[in-house]
């Protein structure tokens, strides 16, 4: 009878512990991309950028993936990925490798003088994707910041679905331009355009215009 | 719903009217199987009735030998544990004797040297130096005689009373100086007197301690002899003991249960810098685990030092072990345990170290001025070392106390015994008094569904009392008449 108090209680705690970690979910670890357009204008946006590179920084943690690209005349290019890690599973070293991706950020968006003439949303997006899927995370999010107005270069062929299944694509601080006043379809039009893209690639869409809640960009489990 | 409704009307396209045939129909199916149907309504309640008592005894029983059970489980942890005080008192007696009344040879040696010292004293006293002779009245007969002026006679007389008065002046001087002597004797013997009185009062103390461990004894005894009776009274008192020692066990294991808590936060975001914080077992993290299974392992060390050095009896087999094997056991669970206390230190310092880290950091993302950070930082470095030191006493100083968890977990497993007879037998008292009151219960509404049913048909059965009553009324006429008749006759 002792020994099987003594047994029951013990089982009682291991249950319980057990019991405590199972109604949790394992988190999954994400995959973060962020589109900086710096085409004309924008490239002004770009200290909002950093805001939010800052941010995504300060929410990843160890085992997550982040990289950061520009948004050029040819995005579809690893040139133009600005800085790309992936989160080491200690803290002290994940610490240090956001330390030297803010640094590289940081450098980039000091050095640079002048925007891009044209614009490849697409060659970004489909880049992007790429990335996201290599690195098998469990979230996989695309973070576009620009106006969303594609220029594309002569000759670039982008018309075609993309592939963007199981990605979460968030737009941020789409800024209105000077025609979108005239005609402010024009901004809804553009808006829709990409959402009809990115969905029918099989990913989800979402506009985070305002960057005080940058929380929202993240799906909530 | 059509099926229904056709065969409601069945006799007559009128549905009030096939409604009363129906109905109609149904009382006299009633009323003519009222006794079949009394009987198995009866009978069927009854038999439920039956088994629910049935239920309801076998219960009583089963809490009858639960009870007996219990008091004899807890009879027996009583008797044990009476037993275990009685032996310890046993012993501190025994140790009371060995290490005080094996002094008491060389006490009483001291006391008889005493007396005898006191002793030879009172004789030196008692020596007297001879008391002045009665010279006086010589003296005066001799100032008396005359001296008829025969100055040669007055000198012979003169030269006697001054010898006579040198030889009472030194015989007073020396029986003064004697009286003198006898006083220092007597002074000397005044330590003799005090150290007979100190050994006397030692003597005292140890002979009241054993009193007293008597008197413990004695009230042990008699609960031991209470418990060894079967007596009810010995057995709500035990039962009462271990209710409060339940209660207060729990109540320190909830205590140690948040320390352990603190413990974990302690050491699982630095156990991640050890084991990676990505990896998962299940759904908990590599890292969680692995500062769980240290709190674990302290917690069993605590169990096993504990159990070494007797404190605690959960391992039968420990403590049977040869003392030498034992101590071997305590010196390698303390070392295992002061080991994980030192790790458990180092991972609260690095705990405080990624903290700053990881503050540092967060200041640079949300500072667009690094020198605004280096300022925050700085400012607060002169402090830093404060919970640094206080994170790693914590970390040094948790494992031990959670070595202790043994003591109040063993008072909660002896003392879960007793709550969990206890707690079965009020079950089973309420399920007792609940098939008991379902019994009485189904006898009533065994009464009800009879009423019922002689309500339905209570038309013709008022019909068949009616003309029950005009037949016995008629018989009694006939009977009336029959007999005026034959009188007439």
């Amino acid at each position: 009878m002792k020994n099987f108090l003594k047994a029951a209680i013990t089982s009682v705690l291991l249950s319980s512990l057990v019991l405590t970690g199972c109604d949790e979910q394992k988190p999954a670890n994400k995959s973060v991309y962020l589109l900086l357009d710096t085409s004309g204008t924008y490239t002004k946006e770009l200290d909002k950028a950093q805001s939010i590179m800052n941010y995504l920084l300060a929410t990843l943690d160890s085992g997550d993936s982040i990289a950061i690209a520009r948004i050029d005349s040819g995005s579809f290019n690893e040139k133009d990925i600005i800085a790309k890690t992936t989160f080491d599973s200690r803290p002290s070293t994940t610490n240090n490798q956001k330390r030297v991706f803010k640094n590289k950020v940081d450098t980039f968006v000091a050095n640079l003088e002048k925007g891009s003439f044209r614009t490849d949303i697409t060659g970004g997006i489909l880049q992007a994707a790429d990335f996201v899927n290599e690195t098998q995370a469990g979230e996989k999010y695309v973070l576009i910041f620009s106006d969303l107005e594609e220029e594309l270069q002569k000759g670039h062929i982008r018309d075609f679905p993309i592939d963007m299944q199981g990605i979460q694509v968030v737009a941020l601080n789409v800024t209105k331009l000077r025609s979108d006043n005239v005609d402010p379809r024009e901004f809804k039009n553009r808006l829709n355009h990409w959402q009809q893209r990115v969905e029918d690639g099989g990913g989800n869409w979402r506009v985070v215009n305002d960057l005080e809640r940058l929380d929202r960009m993240f799906v909530q489990n | 719903m059509n099926e229904f409704t056709n065969l409601i009307n069945l006799w007559s396209n009128n549905t009030s009217v096939s409604s009363l045939i129906w109905l109609a129909l149904l009382i006299t199916l009633l009323y003519l199987g009222r006794v079949q149907a009394h009987q198995l309504i009866f009978s069927s309640f009854r038999m439920l009735h039956t088994s629910l008592r049935l239920w309801a005894r076998s219960i009583s029983q089963l809490i009858g030998r639960l009870k007996s059970r219990n008091k004899e489980v807890l009879l027996a942890a009583g008797q044990a544990e009476v037993k275990t005080k009685i032996e310890r008192e046993f012993n501190r007696i025994s140790t009371i004797v060995q290490r005080d009344l094996s002094q008491y040879p060389a006490i009483h040696r001291e006391i008889k040297t005493a007396i005898e010292t006191v002793e030879v004293d009172y004789q030196n006293c008692a020596e007297t130096a001879p008391l002045p002779p009665a010279w006086g009245d010589v003296v005066a007969t001799i100032t008396a005689l005359p001296s008829n002026g025969d100055p040669t006679v007055n000198k012979i007389l003169d030269n006697i009373k001054q010898s006579i008065d040198d030889a009472h002046q030194q015989s007073l001087s020396a029986y003064q100086k004697s009286g003198s002597d006898r006083h220092k004797v007597l002074a000397k013997m005044q330590p003799d007197w005090r150290k007979l009185d100190d050994k006397m009062d030692l003597v005292k103390e140890k002979v009241d301690s054993l009193e007293e461990r008597g008197q413990i004894i004695d009230q042990q005894m008699e609960e031991y002899l209470s418990i060894r009776s079967k007596d009810d009274k010995a057995a709500n008192i035990l039962a009462t003991s271990s209710l409060t020692q339940f209660f207060i066990a729990g109540l320190v294991l909830t205590i140690a249960a948040l320390g352990g808590l603190i413990n974990f936060q302690l050491i699982a975001m630095p156990m991640s810098e050890m084991v990676g914080g990505t990896s998962y077992i299940g759904s908990l993290k590599t890292s969680d685990i692995a500062a769980m299974v240290i709190i674990l392992i302290e917690i069993a060390m605590g169990l096993f030092l504990l159990e070494s050095l007797r404190i605690t009896h959960l391992f039968p087999l420990i403590g049977s072990m040869d003392d030498k094997m034992r101590r071997r056991m305590m010196i390698i669970s303390f070392s295992i345990l002061f080991i994980l206390a030192g790790i458990e230190a180092s991972l609260a310092y690095m705990r405080d170290l990624l903290a700053l880290d990881h503050e540092a950091l967060q200041q640079a993302l949300l500072s667009t001025n690094s020198s605004d950070s280096q300022t925050a930082v700085g400012s607060s470095a002169e402090f830093r070392w404060i919970p640094s030191v206080g994170q790693m006493i914590m970390g040094f100083i948790l494992p031990f106390a959670l070595a202790f968890i043994a003591i109040p977990l063993e008072s909660f497993i002896h003392s879960l015994r007793t709550v969990l007879g206890l707690f079965a037998i009020a079950m089973l008292r309420t399920l007792h008094l609940v098939l008991r009151s379902s019994a009485s219960l189904v006898t009533q509404i065994s009464k009800v569904i009879i009423s019922l049913y002689d309500l339905i048909i209570m038309v013709p059965l008022s019909a068949e009392r009616a003309l029950e009553r005009a037949l016995v009324k008629k018989r009694n006429n006939a009977s009336q008449n029959k007999s005026i008749n034959e009188e007439i006759i």
